[in-house]
């Protein structure tokens, strides 16, 4: 199955973290598109809070987060 | 871990800074207020005529300097904005409002409760209750939209503003107004206040701060990391008030405070729904205005003419209570938000 991509870039905080916790409910597998450190931070905390395995890849200014299943 | 332990830590700085700049001759319980000191400044330049309360606040100028300057080094600059910036200035004018008929923004309610001052303690139901209106919305899909970037200059827009608004102030003092009397007349030394602020917006740069923030994650994610900060704030003052005697617990004859139930409860109500539409408090709208988010800039803005409105038009409250028009202003702020709020909810596949 296609991995799902969530693009928070440009979005003000919650907003990154509720997209994600968002499509969580649908999706296990997700890449989480960020583009600023204070939303890198607060959706790290959601997934480290739901137990998630992730990892961030460096993306020029950007980051991805990718969550496995 | 890190991050739970510096909020706390800047929490207990920021809390023990502005009892000092109280004893320093700030007003009582007033070591910071973003809604009090944009208020002033208004007053300072002339946009309204509130003899009480006008004066040039270095804290205001130094937070947005100390965020800027430390996200150069940082490399946390990033200009960016166009996320709906006129209702944004719309809810920054109306959250002002809001602030000004309680007498505090949601920092200097924490400072208040800190002082001893029950009435800030109904404020905090009330601002807690529009977060939870806030929150509802944002649940349901309310978005002003993305940001993009911007150009440098359009990012460093507002710290410009402020140095230059420093330069006035201390250069060409004889083109401002101070207040001879009032709280606008009390204030610390120019160079302790600045440099207050500019600690103090570095730290609530580097810990992202923010006290709508704290029971909004609490609310939506059951998670408390930025609660600490405003934790970390009361505990800090708390004690130092105690140990300088500025404590003094009771709802009655409290410092630049009135003692109307309903209205404390109403106005902040507002506030803090105000301020989840906007993603923040006034201090973080500051702070994120000084790392290069142009609409929080504009946000500041509509907070200073907010500001001005409220003594032009006699909205703003006094220690001998709200005014007619105040209240009337802070029903019509609530319509608005419910206004913004329900027409900016995105259907749940553009989220």
């Amino acid at each position: 199955m296609a991995k799902r991509t969530i693009d928070t870039r440009g979005r003000s905080c919650p907003e990154p973290v509720l997209m994600t916790q968002n499509a969580l409910k649908t999706d296990a597998e997700l890449e989480v598109l960020i583009d600023n450190p204070t939303a890198l931070g607060n959706v790290s905390r959601l997934l480290d809070h739901q137990k998630k395995t992730f990892r961030v890849e460096e993306r020029g200014e950007e980051w991805a987060i990718l969550v496995e299943a | 871990m890190s991050e739970k332990r510096n909020l706390i830590i800047g929490g207990l700085i920021i809390g023990v800074i502005a009892v000092l700049l109280v004893k320093l001759g700030n007003p009582a319980n007033m070591g910071f207020c973003i809604a009090c000191f944009i208020r002033d400044i208004a007053g300072g330049v002339k946009l309204h005529s509130a003899g009480v309360v006008q004066y040039i606040r270095p804290e205001i100028i130094g937070l947005v300097c100390g965020a800027f300057l430390i996200s150069l080094f940082k490399k946390d600059f990033r200009p960016k904005g166009g996320s709906s910036p006129l209702i944004r200035f719309v809810l920054g004018f109306f959250v002002m409002i809001g602030a000004l008929v309680f007498l505090g923004c949601p920092l200097r309610m924490v400072l208040r409760i800190a002082g001893g001052d029950f009435n800030a303690i109904i404020g905090l139901i009330g601002f807690f209750c529009g977060i939870l209106v806030g929150v509802f919305f944002l649940k349901k899909g309310y978005s002003l939209k993305r940001t993009y970037a911007q150009t440098k200059l359009e990012g460093a827009g507002i710290t410009i503003i402020n140095v230059l608004l420093l330069i006035l102030l201390v250069a060409f003092p004889a083109l401002l107004a101070f207040s001879a009397e009032g709280p606008g007349s009390k204030h610390a030394p120019i160079i302790v206040a600045l440099i207050a602020g500019l600690v103090v917006g570095a730290i609530a740069q580097r810990t992202r701060l923010c006290m709508v923030g704290g029971l909004r994650d609490l609310v939506m994610f059951k998670d408390v990391t930025l609660l600490l900060g405003f934790l970390g704030i009361l505990v800090a003052a708390l004690i130092l008030n105690l140990c300088f005697g500025f404590f003094h617990a009771g709802f009655a004859e409290q410092p630049i405070a009135h003692v109307d139930g309903l209205w404390n409860f109403l106005s902040m109500l507002s506030v803090g729904f105000g301020c989840v539409l906007l993603g923040g408090c006034p201090l973080r709208q500051l702070i994120l205005s000084g790392e290069g988010n142009s609409d929080s800039a504009v946000t500041v803005l509509g907070l200073f003419l907010g500001a001005a409105f409220a003594h032009n038009f006699g909205l703003a409250s006094s220690a001998a209570g709200t005014t007619m028009n105040g209240r009337i202003a802070v029903i019509i702020a609530l319509i608005v938000m419910l206004v913004v709020a329900f027409t900016n909810l995105q259907k749940a596949d553009q989220a």
